[in-house]
Order: structure tokens, then C-alpha cells, then sequence
């Protein structure tokens, strides 16, 4: 187990390495320069400041310099200091964005948990059923509908013409002096839609994967081994059939950890939430290389680790992969 | 040989025309490209015709889905718009396909080094969301339905290329393959003669379901005002006016995006249904 993990490791470095390499280049010799956007619009910046500003990032060094540059800082964990005036560092940027990103996608995660395992299960145990059936209606119109469009059709039904819920932010203009728990409800409320919403799409997928797992567990053999020696029907399903059909969604957790600091730059827009994809969008039009590449890899390695975790507990949860 | 051909035709037509969904599905495909086609014929009003008298007008007689916040009519742009999105969706599919197709072959066929290089290509390009990927790359590129196209087609290629890669693994094993071989056939002959067509079905799956998805990230990159820009009438910028004027145009938002979960329901439905049609043992649990 410890060889096998070791060598996951090991393998993850020149992938790690290949995908920075990758956006390092792309990122680069794209079109667009940060001094560009920093001083075209300002009419007493002379060509030699603008030298002295490439020199200040290291811009004026050939490409290599500066990608070698990049990963020394990044085996001292430093990501570099941001491009934008306010010259801070790249980590302290992209934490200051995470709690509120990670508490939208935790809130979700557990929404999609919760509902979309036990409609799999029914709709797997009853199939065929009209509870199946509508399920299913449901679920293809999940898969085809924008949730862009979604958000909006909630907002203008919730919180325009039923006016309950906020549309915008995440605080109230007069939080600050609400008490404790008024502040907390008023979170709570500007959350409800964000976190229903990004949850929509999961929903669909997985209540449709659990469905299948049930489905293909209740014809094996030992379900009817189950049924033959008398065990009720709750018995069957719950105790033999359910564990089994959940196994498989111990990699869909795992392969959701990346997600978890992820969100959605269309959320962030509709929402005008603070998240981080909202930071990465505004750094990508400011060339703000810096904050990009951190972001780039951050996520990468959370993929990285996401598979990992995935294919671990899997081997742990199953006996017969152990093996092999 | 043309005898056994016919049949499995038929076998795949019967099993298709029985399948409700598949059957609604291409009726809604076929819908969208009668109206692609008739553009003009059918557009009550000129898409880009401004007219400030009737800003932001609710659905009526005269603008059956009202009109947006320069007085343009809803109904003509969505007509319009529907050429946008299918382009959009062929062209930026068959990038894909092509890339996809061709690196999984070469993936599958010569194993070895190459393959290793190959996947590991894929495994990188996986590690960035999609999404990502995609804005990394508008923010430094005009953005144009050009770029557009290339961008999601460049983006999208790594499932096809598994797909065709496990395909030509088992197919290169057949004796039909090491027949050919045996007569002296050559490596390009054998990939793209021989093998090549007996990978087309789950080729062609993936084009109809990755036709849905480009659709649907056109319109969400249009939405965000990186993608079609206007006047150019596309389903996603026309949901951003809905987005701006959100308290006071419902119209605005409802339609354009019922077109697009319309279209994208579709080509799902097709997909799927061809796949189950194509060999029932694939069935998906759906």
C-alpha cells in the first residue's frame, strides 16, 4: 500500500510539472502584456518607465529565466506577489477569496448528497414507477438546462416577484449593525440561491449514477441469495443492495475535491459573489500572471489529489480491488 | 456482404423508431435546423432592426416574444440566433472529433511510447476544468465566434480520444486487422480503412452528445460577454440583456434560454438514443 501510494506520488510531479510548464507558455506568449494595461491609458508614462516596470517583473528576461524563476519560488510555497498596484501576495489573494467559495460549494456538496442518493435508490427500487419516470424527465432537463438561465428564472420568481430573497451579494448594506443572528439569517438567505443552484447540476448526475448502481447490484446474485433465505424487502435493500451501489460514489466524492474551491465564474457574475473564479477572471484580463499561475496550480494539484483520494478510499472501502 | 449491411440498418432503425425519446430527440434536432434554414423566411423582422418606439415591449400580437431594450424583436433574433449556436456546435465538435480521433487512433494502434505520450497529454489537459481553460484562453484572444469555435473544439477533445483509443486497443487484435497486416497493407491503410469505420458508432455518439455541450458553453460564454459578441444575435448574449434588465423584462430571460435547453435536450436524447440503438448492451442506465 505504502509502495503504491509512493509511486502516485512520484508519478504526480512531472505531471504537476507538464501542466505548469503548459499554462506558463500559454499564459505568456498570449497576446497582452501587463504594462501594456498599466500604462497605455496613462499619458505621461514614458517608454523608459515602462522598461522599468517590465524589469520589476522580471518581464524583460527571456521566457526560461522567468519559468525557472517561478518554480524556484515555488519550492520555497512562495506563489509570487501580484501584478495589480496593490502589489500583494499571490496565497494571501487567493485565501481571502476561499471561505466564502468553500462554504457555497460545502453547503451544496451536502444538498446533493443527501437528495440525489435517496431519489437514485427510490426511483432504482421502483423501476419503471411514475415516481422513476418523473425523476427522470427531471433529470434529462437538468442535464440540458443552462444554470445561468436557471438562476435567472429563480431570481425574477423569488426575488422579484415574490420578493423573498435578495438576488445580489452575499451581506445586506446594513449588516454591519444587524445583532449576531439577524446577520447570520441575512447570510443564510443571500446563500440560499447560489447553493441550490450549483447543487442543480450534481443533483441530476449523481441521483441518475446512484440510480444505475442500485440497479445493477439488485440483479447480482447475493440480492437474490438475500431474497431466498427470507430477509424482508428493507432488509434486502438497505442492508445488502444499498452499501454496495454506494461504493462507487466514494470516487465521486473524491473526485470532488477539486470542486470544492472551485465554483463558478457565472455564479460569481449573476450573484456578484467575491468568489475565486471571480479573481481569476478579472486577473486573466489584467495579465496579472502571477495570480494566475497560482490559481492554475492550485487547482491542478487539488485534481491531482482529488484522484488520488478517489482511487485510496475506493481500495480501502473494497476488499476485492485490495487484492489485485 | 451489402445484404448483412442492410439488415443491421434495419435492425438499428427498428430499435430507434421504438425508442420515444431517441424519436423526440431528432424531431427537435430536425426543428432546429428547418429553422436555421428558413432563417430569413420565418423571422417576422429584421434580427438587427432598432426601433426606440417599442423598447422593452411584453410578448404581444405584433412581437409574439416581445421585444428587447432597443426595441428589437425577441422572436427574429432567437430565429436568427439558432444559426449561431449550430454552427457553434458542428464546428467546434468536429475540431474535437478530428483531434480526438486522430491522437486516440495513433494512441491505440502503435501502443508503446507514443501512447504513453499521448495519454499523458490527456491527463494534463484533464487537470484543468474545462471552463478554466476556456477563460484562460478568451481573456488573451479577441473574442470573436471564431475563436470561440477553436477554443472549445481545442478543449474538448480528450474524452474522444480515450473513447477511440480503447476502440482500436480490442480492434487491433481482430483477425480482420492482423489479415490485413498479413497482406502487406500499411500502417495509414489499416488505421484509417480498416479500423477506423469500426469505430465510427461510438464516435458518432460522442459527436451528438459533444455537440449539445459546445452549445451550452457557447451560450454560457456569450452570457458572460466573452463569447458572440453583439449585435450578432446569439441565445447566451441575448440572456445578458435578460440579466440587465431582470426586474422589468421577464420575456427577456425565459425565452432565449428555453431554446437553448430545448436544442441542448435534443441532441442529448439523439445521442443516447443512437448509442442504445447501436448495441443494447451499452445501455446506459438512463
Amino acid at each position: 500500500m505504502i509502495r503504491y501510494l509512493a509511486k502516485r506520488l512520484l508519478f504526480m510531479i512531472p505531471l504537476l510539472f507538464g501542466i505548469t510548464l503548459l499554462s506558463f507558455a500559454v499564459i505568456h506568449i498570449a497576446p497582452g502584456s501587463p504594462t501594456d494595461l498599466q500604462t497605455d491609458l496613462n499619458p505621461r508614462a514614458s517608454a523608459e518607465m515602462k522598461e522599468r516596470l517590465r524589469a520589476l517583473y522580471d518581464l524583460d528576461k527571456p521566457l526560461h529565466v522567468q519559468y525557472v524563476l517561478w518554480l524556484k519560488r515555488l519550492l520555497a510555497l512562495d506563489l509570487g506577489t501580484s501584478f495589480s498596484p496593490d502589489r500583494r501576495p499571490v496565497t494571501d489573494k487567493i485565501l481571502e477569496r476561499l471561505p466564502i467559495t468553500i462554504t457555497i460549494n460545502v453547503l451544496s456538496m451536502i444538498l446533493i448528497f443527501a437528495v440525489a442518493i435517496p431519489i437514485g435508490v427510490l426511483s432504482a427500487v421502483r423501476q419503471n414507477s411514475l415516481f422513476d419516470k418523473v425523476t427522470g424527465v427531471f433529470v434529462f432537463i437538468g442535464f440540458a438546462a443552462p444554470t445561468f438561465w436557471l438562476a435567472l428564472l429563480l431570481m425574477i420568481l423569488f426575488g422579484i416577484h415574490l420578493a423573498w430573497l435578495p438576488i445580489s451579494g452575499i451581506r445586506s448594506i446594513n449588516y454591519e449593525y444587524l445583532p449576531f443572528w439577524s446577520a447570520q439569517i441575512d447570510l443564510a438567505r443571500h446563500l440560499v440561491l447560489p447553493v441550490f443552484l450549483s447543487a442543480f447540476g450534481g443533483l441530476a448526475g449523481l441521483s441518475r449514477y446512484m440510480r444505475s448502481n442500485m440497479l445493477e447490484v439488485i440483479r447480482q446474485d447475493y440480492i437474490t441469495t438475500a431474497r431466498a433465505k427470507g430477509l424482508s424487502e428493507r432488509a434486502v435493500i438497505y442492508r445488502h443492495a444499498l452499501r454496495n451501489a454506494l461504493l462507487p460514489v466514494i470516487t465521486i466524492l473524491g473526485l470532488s475535491v477539486p470542486g470544492l474551491i472551485g465554483g463558478s465564474v457565472i455564479f460569481d457574475t449573476i450573484f456578484a459573489i467575491p468568489g475565486r473564479l471571480q479573481l481569476f477572471y478579472m486577473s486573466a484580463m489584467a495579465r496579472d500572471y502571477p495570480v494566475i499561475m497560482g490559481i492554475l496550480f492550485i487547482g491542478a494539484v487539488l485534481t491531482l489529489i482529488g484522484n488520488l483520494l478517489a482511487d485510496l478510499s475506493y481500495a480501502l472501502a473494497d476488499p476485492r480491488i485490495r487484492v489485485s | 456482404m451489402k445484404k448483412k449491411r442492410e439488415g443491421l440498418l434495419n435492425e438499428f432503425w427498428y430499435r430507434f423508431s421504438r425508442n420515444r425519446l431517441a424519436v423526440a430527440g431528432s424531431l427537435l434536432v430536425l426543428l432546429l435546423f428547418v429553422v436555421s434554414f428558413l432563417a430569413p423566411l420565418l423571422s417576422p423582422y429584421d434580427p438587427g432592426a432598432i426601433n426606440l418606439k417599442e423598447v422593452l415591449s411584453p410578448p404581444s400580437k405584433d412581437h409574439l416574444l416581445g421585444t428587447d431594450q432597443l426595441g428589437r424583436d425577441v422572436l427574429s433574433r432567437m430565429i436568427w440566433g439558432s444559426r449561431i449556436s449550430l454552427k457553434v456546435g458542428f464546428v467546434a465538435t468536429g475540431i474535437a472529433i478530428l483531434i480526438g480521433t486522430l491522437l486516440g487512433a495513433l494512441s491505440g494502434y502503435y501502443r508503446g511510447i507514443t501512447d504513453s505520450l499521448i495519454m499523458r497529454l490527456v491527463d494534463i489537459m484533464l487537470c484543468f476544468p474545462t471552463f478554466f481553460l476556456i477563460l484562460a484562453v478568451i481573456a488573451f484572444l479577441e473574442p470573436s465566434i471564431w475563436n470561440i469555435m477553436i477554443i472549445i473544439g481545442l478543449t474538448g477533445w480528450m474524452g474522444i480520444t480515450r473513447l477511440v483509443r480503447a476502440d482500436f486497443i480490442t480492434l487491433r487484435e481482430r483477425e480482420f486487422v492482423q489479415a490485413a497486416r498479413v497482406i502487406g497493407a500499411g500502417d495509414s491503410r489499416i488505421i484509417f480503412i480498416h479500423m477506423l469505420p469500426n469505430a465510427m458508432a461510438s464516435i458518432l455518439v460522442a459527436a451528438t452528445l459533444g455537440i449539445a455541450g459546445a452549445i451550452l458553453t457557447e451560450s454560457a460564454l456569450s452570457f458572460l460577454g466573452i463569447g458572440v459578441q453583439p449585435p450578432t444575435p446569439s441565445w447566451g448574449n441575448m440572456l445578458t440583456a435578460g440579466k440587465d434588465n431582470i426586474d422589468i423584462a421577464w420575456w427577456l430571460s425565459l425565452f432565449p434560454g428555453l431554446a437553448i435547453l430545448l436544442t441542448v435536450l435534443g441532441f442529448n436524447l439523439l445521442g443516447e438514443g443512437i448509442r442504445d440503438s447501436l448495441d443494447p448492451r451499452l445501455r446506459s442506465g438512463r
